[in-house]
């Protein structure tokens, strides 16, 4: 009675009571549900019919129905509920549904609350649970806009401040999704200004403007996967050299770097990419006496001549 | 399968023997060696999945123990979903971004639509993420799962040397989606955090199960982070600045106009801007260079020229304020 397959007995544990719920279930829906292959659930319904009850009689097997694309569950051989929880899941859902209590705007929270009551009184886990989740994203400004152009699929006008660039710009987009990820509340949408999918951060919204017609984004805009993160590196981005102070030491883990070399009294060595030598001036500038730039030379030339120049405006600002 | 239909029809315990007679597939072990084999690994998988086997004997004349599964551990009790509870169940499942508990999350749905629940797992508008928390995430979760001590090494900072700990976990958290670790630090004898990315080297348990318990009226979310100055937006004290015109949007987009006014041929404009965190304030000015300078107060304008002196490789022509 040990599955050869893996994770198909608890599989076959639910089916019974699934196919009970469900008279006359399509066997292709039915699949879908267990995230099967339509082969696999009808080797499943097969092995059913042979289990049942000691005795194994004509009475006493689990009986279904079948007709080509339908099956009916006639004798349950006494198993007419699900199995429990187990502590893995009820924690997984749990910890899940608490942190969707906690992003107001994004996610209908008194639904969440709801169904939290619910599936804390069926798991039985009402109270402390081993794992916390704060996804401690904040209602923006944009957020009930955003929220109404995914329920509406309509496009939205943006007033974007975009920090690579230091500049606002206005562009029309095609909304797909938000994503909530590392505490902060992103659309992902079709940009017809850069005709290509773009991440918003939602606090980085001006101004969003719901238009009259329809969001399309075009059949080959892919949801970005951020399952590594948000950052990805790309052919046309350069490679700094940086050596970090004990206080600059975030910087490794807010940024993309490469390589992290202990220099053992509290500085680091790093390799860091970067798009955009604005930008990457700018994080510099404002580091000042935790970074030191070994490469490229350039940069570090930037860096100088625009940190001169900041000082000559502050002098002339003072005895002005 | 067999086994567990066999075992939830009946209030009677039942020997391993009379379970080798009677349940389908135990008959065709050819020795009783090899059905204690197969018996075990059986028990073993049923345990694993959380089913409640019950050992016993019917009375006391009986000389050997018997198993049975008692329906009411076994069942999921009576639950039932509106369709926008059944959805926000939906997005919580969809939450995780690691194959573990992603895998545990989609098991609890299987077992509420064998309920009867109708939960569409599909592609949502808003989609919040969790991603995995690295390899110390397991034995961490199972050890306050335990009730367990643990010991690792940790490093604060990438040139730090490696320190070992002792601690006493009260929870795994994941705060704006970094992962900690938090519980009372034997060493340190106090409540501490730990960031999972900089533990080195493997997590043991140490000490006996049920030893560790969370104190009543501890906020693992407060531990990590979300101490109450995080969500307190109440200005410290206000900036005035000088921005050169069309510049420094970044800062323009917290700041209130007051003025214009011309520095060294430059148009610009006076603004003003709430302080919240003096270091996070002076690394974005000074990050806007000659774009933006500090006018009052004095304090924020020495911390900014000092950033700036350093980066220009200059000696700092004011005392840099700490």
């Amino acid at each position: 009675m040990s599955s050869a397959v893996s994770g198909r007995l608890p599989r076959l544990l639910a089916l019974v009571p699934y196919l009970l719920a469900r008279p006359g279930v399509r066997i292709d829906e039915a699949a879908a549900d267990f995230g099967v292959s339509e082969g696999q659930l009808r080797r499943d319904l097969e092995l059913l019919w042979m289990c049942g009850l000691p005795g194994y009689g004509p009475g006493d097997l689990i009986d279904l129905s079948f007709d080509s694309d339908t099956v009916t569950v006639t004798f349950d051989a006494g198993m007419s509920r699900p199995l429990r929880l187990a502590a893995a899941e009820a924690t997984a859902l749990v910890v899940a549904l608490r942190a969707l209590v906690d992003t107001p705007g994004a996610v209908d929270t008194d639904a969440v609350r709801r169904a939290l009551a619910k599936i804390e009184a069926a798991a039985g886990l009402a109270g402390q649970a081993p794992m916390v989740v704060g996804l401690a994203t904040r209602e923006e400004a944009a957020t009930a806009t955003v929220r109404e152009a995914l329920d509406r699929r309509r496009a939205l006008r943006l007033r974007y401040y975009t920090a690579s660039r230091d500049a606002i710009s206005d562009r029309i987009v095609d909304p797909m999704r938000l994503l909530l990820l590392e505490g902060r509340s992103y659309l992902e949408a079709w940009c017809r200004l850069a005709e290509a999918v773009r991440l918003f951060r939602l606090d980085r919204i001006e101004e969003a403007t719901l238009l009259d017609h329809a969001s399309r984004p075009p059949a080959h805009a892919r949801p970005t996967d951020v399952s590594a993160g948000l950052f990805r590196p790309a052919p046309d981005q350069q490679v700094a050299v940086l050596v970090l102070g004990q206080d600059a030491a975030w910087v490794a883990e807010y940024y993309p770097v490469d390589e992290v070399v202990e220099l053992g009294d509290g500085t680091s060595r790093v390799r860091m990419r970067y798009a955009d030598e604005a930008w990457m001036v700018r994080l510099l500038l404002g580091l000042g006496a935790e970074v030191t730039v070994l490469e490229p030379a350039p940069l570090a030339a930037a860096l100088r001549r625009r940190a001169s120049a900041a000082l000559r405006r502050a002098e002339h600002l003072a005895s002005g | 399968m067999n086994l567990v239909l066999c075992l939830l029809s009946t209030s009677q315990y039942l020997t391993a023997d009379r379970i080798r007679t009677i349940v389908a597939g135990y008959a065709d072990a050819p020795s009783d060696e090899a059905f204690f084999r197969m018996f075990e690994r059986d028990k073993a998988e049923l345990r694993d999945l959380g089913v409640p086997l019950e050992i016993g004997r019917n009375s006391a004349f009986d000389t050997m123990d018997g198993y049975r599964i008692a329906r009411r551990e076994y069942e999921l009790p009576d639950i039932d979903l509106e369709p926008d509870e059944a959805a926000a169940v939906a997005l919580a499942a969809r939450l995780w971004d690691s194959p573990d508990l992603a895998g545990a999350a989609r098991g609890a749905l299987v077992k509420l639509r064998a309920a009867g629940i109708d939960v569409h797992d599909e592609d949502a508008a808003v989609q919040p993420r969790v991603r995995a928390a690295g390899p110390a995430f397991a034995a961490l979760l199972a050890a306050v799962r335990a009730g367990r001590a643990v010991t690792f090494g940790y490093r604060r900072h990438p040139g730090d040397p490696v320190q070992p700990r002792t601690l006493e976990p009260w929870g795994v958290v994941s705060w704006k989606g970094r992962w900690y670790v938090a519980g009372h630090d034997r060493g340190r004898g106090a409540p501490r955090c730990f960031r999972l990315s900089r533990l080195v080297g493997t997590v043991r348990p140490i000490g006996p199960p049920a030893a560790v318990r969370r104190p009543d009226g501890v906020d693992l979310l407060d531990m990590v982070g979300r101490s109450p100055h995080h969500d307190d937006n109440t200005p410290s004290g206000t900036a005035r600045l000088w921005l050169a015109a069309g510049r420094a949007q970044g800062l323009r987009r917290r700041a209130r106009a007051v003025g214009r006014l011309s520095v060294d041929g430059v148009d610009g404009d006076l603004v003003e801007i709430d302080l919240h965190w003096p270091e996070t304030a002076a690394r974005w000015i000074a990050g806007h260079g000659p774009d933006a300078v500090v006018v009052e107060p004095e304090w924020l304008r020495e911390m900014v020229l000092g950033r700036l002196a350093a980066a220009a490789g200059e000696p700092a022509r004011v005392g840099v304020a700490r």
